[in-house]
């Protein structure tokens, strides 16, 4: 029982790790609290779906697709509705007012969309699902790709971000926006990137989440606020930070859904929540001030 | 300007007095529309008592609308009315002041996120506790109110709602709340006791959405965590306050009534496109009237005399 709750926590938390890494990317660097988030990453759970269930392409390769969808998504939304706003802010609060409300908006709207094409009804598909022997538990194949899955892209983007110049920049950006065009780097254009970039892994993150679980079109705002949770408690623009804070709540929850009560689990994740903004808001590993 | 001020009091009693004559000539289905109206105008203007003048947006309203018609479900058979009101509005107030102690230091996104989460958060825990305590999901409300008696509490709410807004409008706190609102760094430089003025208008203004949530549970008849805690009144309450402008008196009132009467139309006739045209709205609002209906039209009124003037030769000299 524990391993089987070890198991399916770090594969809950690794699919909550990679879909946060794109949260903070987008708040961290582009500065746009993206409500609509969520909703992205069901957007591209129910493409993998009606790709597996109509095409017959299978979700690895439908990563493939939804991935460069979501980049392009997210180039296109901070290009169309995201840039004005930046233009018009006075000031950091007014800015995060104006998107909190625009995204807010969006959240609806894709919302909507996905009710009328999709309907209200719990959608999932059957890929992989046979038990593997792992430690002496089963486990599904597909969870076990699920997790694989989110460390290969999660490793992958930490690599991007902290061995290349095209990620120092970026990360330039997260840290001092004033001072980085000062040495050569078009902010707005690091802002763009980040926020395509965080598309990708919505979209991602969607297609992972798509594999192992039941989802409607109304379930992206709680992705969203998970997705939050654990960017805050890892630090905003903390890549690494997220995906330890990821990890955290994925195992918290199944620890508090096997041996307490299945009911009680969002109310363990905002417990958790609450308790990072009281004490620790700049996140577990941020430091004092920001 | 004493005269003005007695004129707009006069002219508020009598728009009081002559609505509460209202269910007289109105129709079942007119004033059902009328309660619903009144309580999204009560809603819209009590969260801009708070949310207005200190620009944290509040998704908590239907944490504690929830709370009010729950605490009159559950002890519809065993308190006398009046009394279920003050229990209800002591229960809200209750969970106000504690979420208000705890939260009110966050800002910007943590503080919308917060409040989201507080709604559902509340929703998961009375759900877990009718399923694992009492066994039960739903309850029913069988109380010997009238509609009519419904809208005239919710009447009288709506205009005390706006006596409070108009006087603290006016009044030292309500000058604390704007400096809060501009700068709140500023605001403790010059003495002002920030959480303390900041929990006190939020605690307020929930306990005004609270008495909204226990007046209108009659209606219901039957209630269950899913329908008292539907997040949809929260954004609607926002976006209504938002079109009219929330820092306005009125403000909230003009936003209120066109969208109740257009959300109405459009959950009967598109009932599945309702959110989709709801996001379009959020979009057009931030974008077009991000300060609100009633700011939009006094700079553009502003303008217009102002090249009026211009234009007339030898008026401005």
């Amino acid at each position: 029982m524990l391993v089987t709750a070890l198991l399916s926590g770090l594969v809950l938390g690794g699919t909550y790790a990679l879909v946060a890494m794109g949260l903070t990317l987008q708040y961290g660097i582009a500065r746009i609290m993206n409500l609509a988030y969520g909703e992205m990453i069901i957007s591209a759970a129910f493409l993998a779906y009606v790709l597996y269930a109509d095409a017959g392409i299978n979700p690895v390769v439908g990563l493939l697709i939804a991935a460069p969808a979501g980049f392009l998504l997210g180039y296109v939304v901070y290009g169309v509705m995201m840039r004005p706003l930046v233009a018009r802010a006075k000031d950091k609060a007014s800015l995060e007012i104006d998107s909190i409300l625009a995204t807010f908006g969006l959240l609806f709207v894709i919302q909507g969309v996905l009710l009328v094409i999709f309907g209200a009804n719990f959608t999932s598909y059957n890929y992989l699902n046979v038990a593997v022997d792992v430690f002496g538990t089963n486990i599904a194949a597909n969870r076990l790709l699920a997790l694989v899955m989110a460390l290969v892209l999660g490793g992958g983007l930490y690599m991007l971000l902290t061995r290349t110049l095209w990620g120092t920049a970026l990360r330039a950006v997260a840290v001092a926006p004033a001072s980085a065009p000062l040495v050569g780097i078009n902010v707005d254009k690091a802002a763009r990137m980040a926020f395509a970039l965080g598309g990708a892994l919505a979209a991602a993150g969607g297609v992972v989440i798509s594999m192992y679980q039941t989802f409607t079109a109304t379930s992206g705002v709680v992705f969203t606020m998970k997705a939050l949770i654990v960017v805050i408690m890892g630090g905003v623009g903390n890549i690494l930070g997220a995906l330890s804070a990821g990890l955290i709540l994925g195992l918290v929850e199944t620890f508090v859904a096997t041996y307490i009560d299945p009911g009680l689990t969002l109310a363990a994740t905002y417990g958790i929540f609450l308790a990072i903004l009281l004490w620790r808001p700049a996140g577990l590993f941020g430091r004092a001030s920001r | 300007m004493k005269s003005v001020l007695s004129l707009q009091v006069a002219l508020f009693v009598v728009i009081v007095a002559a609505l509460a004559f209202l269910p007289v000539f109105a129709s079942p289905y007119g004033l059902t529309l009328m309660i619903g109206m009144l309580g999204y105008v009560t809603l819209a203007t009590a969260w801009a008592l708070f949310s207005g003048p200190t620009r944290y947006v509040s998704l908590a309203t239907v944490a504690f609308f929830g709370i009010g018609a729950y605490t009159v479900a559950v002890f519809s058979e065993s308190m006398a009315y009046p009394l279920l009101l003050l229990v209800s509005a002591a229960i809200g107030l209750l969970v106000a002041s504690v979420v208000g102690f705890a939260t009110l230091r966050l800002a910007g996104v943590y503080f919308v996120i917060f409040t989201f989460g507080l709604a559902e958060l509340i929703r998961q825990l009375v759900t877990w506790y009718e399923v694992n305590m009492t066994g039960t999901l739903g309850r029913y409300i069988f109380l010997p109110v009238t509609p009519e008696g419904i809208y005239w509490q919710l009447l009288g709410l709506a205009a005390i709602t706006f006596a409070i807004s108009w006087g603290v409008g006016r009044s030292r706190i309500g000058l604390a709340l704007k400096v809060i609102g501009d700068d709140e760094v500023v605001a403790a430089h010059c003495g002002i006791n920030v959480a303390r003025v900041k929990l006190a208008l939020f605690a307020v203004s929930s306990t005004i959405i609270t008495l909204v949530g226990a007046i209108q549970a009659p209606r219901w008849t039957y209630v269950e965590p899913v329908i008292a805690f539907n997040p949809t009144v929260s954004f609607l309450t926002l976006i209504m306050a938002l079109l009219g402008g929330a820092n306005r008196l009125t403000g909230p009132l003009l936003g209120a009534v066109p969208l109740f009467l257009l959300f109405e139309w459009l959950s009967a006739n598109f009932p599945n496109h309702y959110s989709i045209i709801l996001g379009l709205l959020f979009i057009a609002i931030v974008f077009i009237l991000p300060r609100g209906v009633l700011a939009f039209a006094e700079e553009n009124w502003k303008r217009w005399r102002r090249h009026e003037v211009k234009t007339v030769p030898g008026v401005a000299e």
